[in-house]
């Protein structure tokens, strides 16, 4: 008891870390899974998200500004795979991997010119910010709603998945992309779909995530990123479940590392997990089974 | 024209090249700006040619080069702080644990050791991996070892997150431009020889080169040693270029602008690299500083001029690049004098071709 006590608020930290690593692995998963690209530019996503709230709480109400913060971010990410990903479709998969990497560099540098390169205070956003006590220790509200408000959202995009069309479309996409396309599917509109998705996903996410890191700096998307992509493939790349499990697990432990006074590690735990489950299992936790074709 | 009489005019060349660089460092003042390129487009031009090694050469798409720049440049500082400065450079770790200086040459030698042992063993388990997630594996390798080298137990050797300094370093622009030469052809030789052929047969398809008896898992590793190798080099330089090393420095931006030199340059030529990461850093250090500034002409403003533009414009540059021009500078074709002796005898060849006409 004493030492559940004692690593609590680790442990709760973690969930929540966890919940909002989850909302980002989505987007990595999905991506991946129909275009076979790791888009390095998602955290920096997630990153715009915070700054574009941060300039719109200060001239408007948040009940206004979070809507708007959600609506710009969707069509940053949707704008990004139209200009820098889709005239790459028939490039070698390196192109279109150095083409994320030069989104994540160009957005990096147009958030350092925006904001001088100071850290932006993230706005504290009513009740949400509120602190409350759980079992003796003291936390944010935002560590309970996160949890919470992934399962939510990730049943709904189970569903969207599973029982519509454009989920469909999405699941005959990641299976086979040519043979989609020859049976009808407007490729294109799955892809910039999928953008949108993983971008209201990233979005929610930074209202999360910064609710309870404050300070939003132009590579605060980097190690997020990073780490949610970790847990995509820890849960099996292309599979949503998994990037949940996988991004919970990476949260939860890396929160543990922290309590455990071995901070330094908390990120290097992260990649080493990466390493060890791409040699022992690459296909992730509930990944499908691949056979490469000669 | 014949492969000898090819080889004198290019060390001919090169001679020259070292020749002018002398005469400038002899007549203009020292700190001018233009020897902050070259010292600097010299370090970049070696670890750009070795990361071409390895993405453009053999197809293995690696994101570890800060990783092993950080390991070069710590090995190079730790083992040739001089003894005497050790106290006040490892203040907070009474001395330090070594207690030695070597020879600078000692020295850099010692940081491309060290970043191949350690790229040996990395590659051990990374290199089975594929593509993108060879790409993820060596860019969190990188991270690993920079959060282990800022680690406070490690102290008494890293110096824990503060700086090191007071190690030797150079003044002339000459020694860059040596070292890295020196290297450049040696990866140039590697390339031209039976690994080279093999590392771009393991390129253009795994599989057919495997069918031809090449040893797939001994040529990558040959690769990633190698490349590690003179990145840890080139490590060293930047860190002899920069008089003090942090491991914060040496972050994964650093390995993504690398990157864009080499696709800039053109993914698998040599020269290419060269070529573009002296561009790269003319411009982000010397003629687009000028978008760093508040300007005015008269009493307008000019607008969205201040501080980081720069970065802006150049990251849109280097986009425009990727997307439109995704051969590069170079494509895969190699800068040399035989090509373009072609070029203008071929050029005036089809002139007269016409005249006949």
């Amino acid at each position: 008891m004493e030492w559940f006590n004692q690593n609590l608020p680790y442990f709760l930290a973690g969930i929540s870390v966890g919940g909002q690593y989850a909302l980002i692995a989505i987007g990595y998963t999905m991506v991946y899974g129909i275009l076979r690209l790791i888009n390095f530019a998602h955290g920096d996503i997630f990153m715009v998200a915070g700054l574009i709230m941060v300039y719109l709480s200060a001239s408007l109400p948040i009940y206004i500004s979070i809507p708007i913060m959600i609506v710009a971010t969707v069509i940053i990410g949707f704008l990004i795979e139209r200009v820098a990903y889709k005239p790459l479709r028939q490039a070698p998969r390196m192109s279109i991997m150095i083409s994320a990497i030069g989104v994540s560099y160009l957005l990096q540098n147009l958030a350092l010119y925006i904001t001088g390169g100071l850290a932006q205070q993230y706005p504290a956003i009513p009740w949400i910010s509120d602190t409350i006590e759980i079992f003796g220790s003291v936390t944010k509200r935002v560590t309970v709603i996160t949890p919470i408000l992934t399962i939510v959202l990730v049943f709904a995009l189970v569903f969207l998945i599973k029982k519509t069309k454009i989920g469909m479309a999405m699941r005959a996409a990641s299976k086979d992309f040519e043979t989609s396309q020859l049976m009808g599917i407007k490729i294109n509109s799955v892809i910039s779909m999928t953008f949108i998705i993983g971008s209201f996903l990233a979005a929610v996410a930074s209202l999360l995530y910064f609710s309870n890191y404050t300070g939003v700096v132009p590579t605060s998307g980097a190690m997020p990123g990073l780490k949610a992509f970790v847990a995509a493939v820890f849960g099996g790349i292309g599979s949503i479940p998994g990037a949940v499990i996988g991004a919970f697990i990476i949260g939860i432990c890396e929160n543990i590392i922290k309590g455990m006074g071995m901070t330094t590690f908390s990120d290097a735990f992260t990649f080493a997990l990466l390493i060890v489950i791409l040699i022992a299992k690459p296909t992730g936790l509930f990944g499908e089974k691949v056979t490469d074709k000669v | 024209m014949t492969k000898k009489k090819e080889t004198i005019i290019n060390v001919a060349l090169i001679a020259g090249l070292l020749v002018i660089l002398y005469i400038m460092e002899q007549l203009m003042n020292p700190t001018d700006m233009i020897f902050t390129v070259l010292k600097k487009g010299a370090i970049y031009a070696l670890v750009a040619v070795s990361m071409n090694l390895l993405n453009g050469f053999t197809g293995l798409f690696s994101l570890g080069q800060a990783g092993f720049m950080l390991l070069g440049a710590y090995t190079y500082g730790i083992l040739t702080i001089p003894t005497e400065q050790r106290e006040s450079v490892y203040q907070y770790f009474d001395g330090g644990i070594v207690q030695f200086a070597v020879p600078v040459a000692i020295g850099i030698l010692a940081a491309g050791v060290v970043a191949a042992i350690f790229a040996y063993l990395i590659g051990l388990p990374v290199l089975r991996l594929k593509s993108d997630y060879l790409a993820i594996a060596t860019l969190g390798f990188a991270e690993i070892i920079r959060a282990v080298f800022q680690w406070d137990k490690l102290g008494p050797l890293t110096n824990g997150s503060n700086l090191l300094r007071s190690y030797p370093t150079f003044k002339s622009v000459l020694f860059p431009f040596i070292v890295s030469g020196i290297c450049i052809a040696v990866i140039v030789m590697l390339i031209n020889s039976t690994y080279g052929r093999a590392f771009k047969a393991i390129r253009d398809d795994e599989i057919a080169a495997e069918a031809m008896g090449i040893n797939l898992a001994h040529h990558k590793r040959i690769a990633f040693t190698v490349s590690s190798f003179f990145a840890g080099i080139s490590g060293a330089l930047l860190a002899m270029y920069q008089t003090t090393i942090q491991a914060s420095m040496f972050k994964s931006a650093m390995t993504y602008e690398i990157l864009l030199i080499v696709v800039i340059g053109g993914i698998g030529s040599v020269t290419g690299s060269c070529i573009s990461s002296f561009l790269f850093i003319t411009c982000s250090e010397w003629i687009l500083r000028f978008l760093d500034n508040d300007t005015y002409i008269g009493d307008f403003h000019v607008p969205l001029l201040r501080s980081g533009f720069r970065k802006v414009v150049f990251s849109i540059i280097i986009m425009i690049i990727v997307l439109f021009f995704r051969q590069g500078i170079m494509g895969t074709k190699e800068f040399s004098v035989a090509g373009i002796r072609n070029f203008f005898v071929r050029k005036s060849n089809k002139e007269k071709g016409r005249k006949l006409q």
